[in-house]
């Protein structure tokens, strides 16, 4: 990141705009699918679907965090990559182990194979984005 | 998975669909050629962007024109939601592909770009009704 200084390395811009364009895709993926069904076959599995709607607050909050780049909204931002890394792994791992919980899919279940696994990968490059920006805004007084 | 969707009435088949497939992943791997020169959103990105809108609205006039010969599809509720997700892509990159005028504006450009051709994939799929 040769073209930024230290200070002006915040979340929100360079890759971390990208991590923000990713996370409103997922945001909208994963709220749509929830509204869909929640609204037209929430008794079919309602676990599954709540789990939905979690998973899609989480996206959208941790956009927001990731965009607003202050103080709280890296904290917002970390909290989430970090649920989101416990429900990607949780989910996953109870999703294989037993099936008959998900009758239908999450954006979570199978470690988020459905979309190509990128569900697992973002909240590792969330955390390391985070990580990343904070060693270089801590070297500039703040 | 363009050579699958044959079933015949679906709009969201057609040559449409597939020039819109084509075009995205064309601007897709022209923005990694970019990120990965250094080189920030350049104009063909855009007007690629731009065209790609063209063809996704076209999509929606001749799915329209579908429905209001009386055709439904298979699911609608994901279909139209995955209708106006559609339409908003290109637009999303764009404005976010200006607000970051560096190479990781082609990475977002890339990115949605990729994302697209499997939104246009899920489309078709909703239109038939899946035998499950």
């Amino acid at each position: 990141m040769a073209e930024l200084s230290p200070a002006r390395l915040r979340t929100n811009s360079g890759p971390g705009r990208l991590l923000i364009a990713v996370y409103l895709l997922f945001a909208i993926a994963a709220s749509s699918r929830a509204a869909l069904q929640i609204a037209t076959r929430f008794d079919e599995a309602p676990l599954a679907y709540l789990l939905s709607a979690l998973a899609a607050i989480v996206y959208i909050v941790a956009a927001v965090g990731l965009a607003r780049a202050g103080h709280a909204g890296r904290r917002v931002a970390l909290a989430c990559c970090a649920l989101e890394l416990v429900g990607v792994v949780g989910v996953g791992a109870v999703s294989l182990a037993r099936p008959d919980l998900f009758p239908d899919e999450t954006v979570w279940s199978g470690f988020g194979s459905g979309y190509g696994y990128i569900p697992l990968v973002l909240p590792i490059l969330g955390l390391a984005w985070l990580r990343h920006t904070r060693r270089r805004t801590t070297a500039a007084p703040s | 998975m363009t050579t699958a969707a044959t079933t015949t009435g679906s709009p969201a088949d057609g040559a449409l669909a597939v020039a819109a497939i084509v075009l995205s992943l064309l601007v897709a791997g022209w923005a990694l050629v970019a990120a990965l020169r250094h080189r920030p959103p350049d104009r063909m990105q855009l007007i690629g962007l731009a065209v790609l809108e063209l063809l996704l609205l076209g999509l929606v006039l001749v799915t329209a024109v579908a429905l209001a010969g009386g055709e439904r599809p298979g699911e609608p509720g994901a279909f139209f939601g995955y209708l106006v997700t559609l339409v908003c892509l290109p637009p999303l990159a764009a404005v976010l592909a200006r607000m970051e005028p560096t190479r990781w504006g082609s990475a977002i450009v890339c990115a949605v770009c990729l994302v697209t051709p499997v939104v246009v994939v899920r489309l078709q799929q909703t239109w038939q009704v899946l035998g499950g």
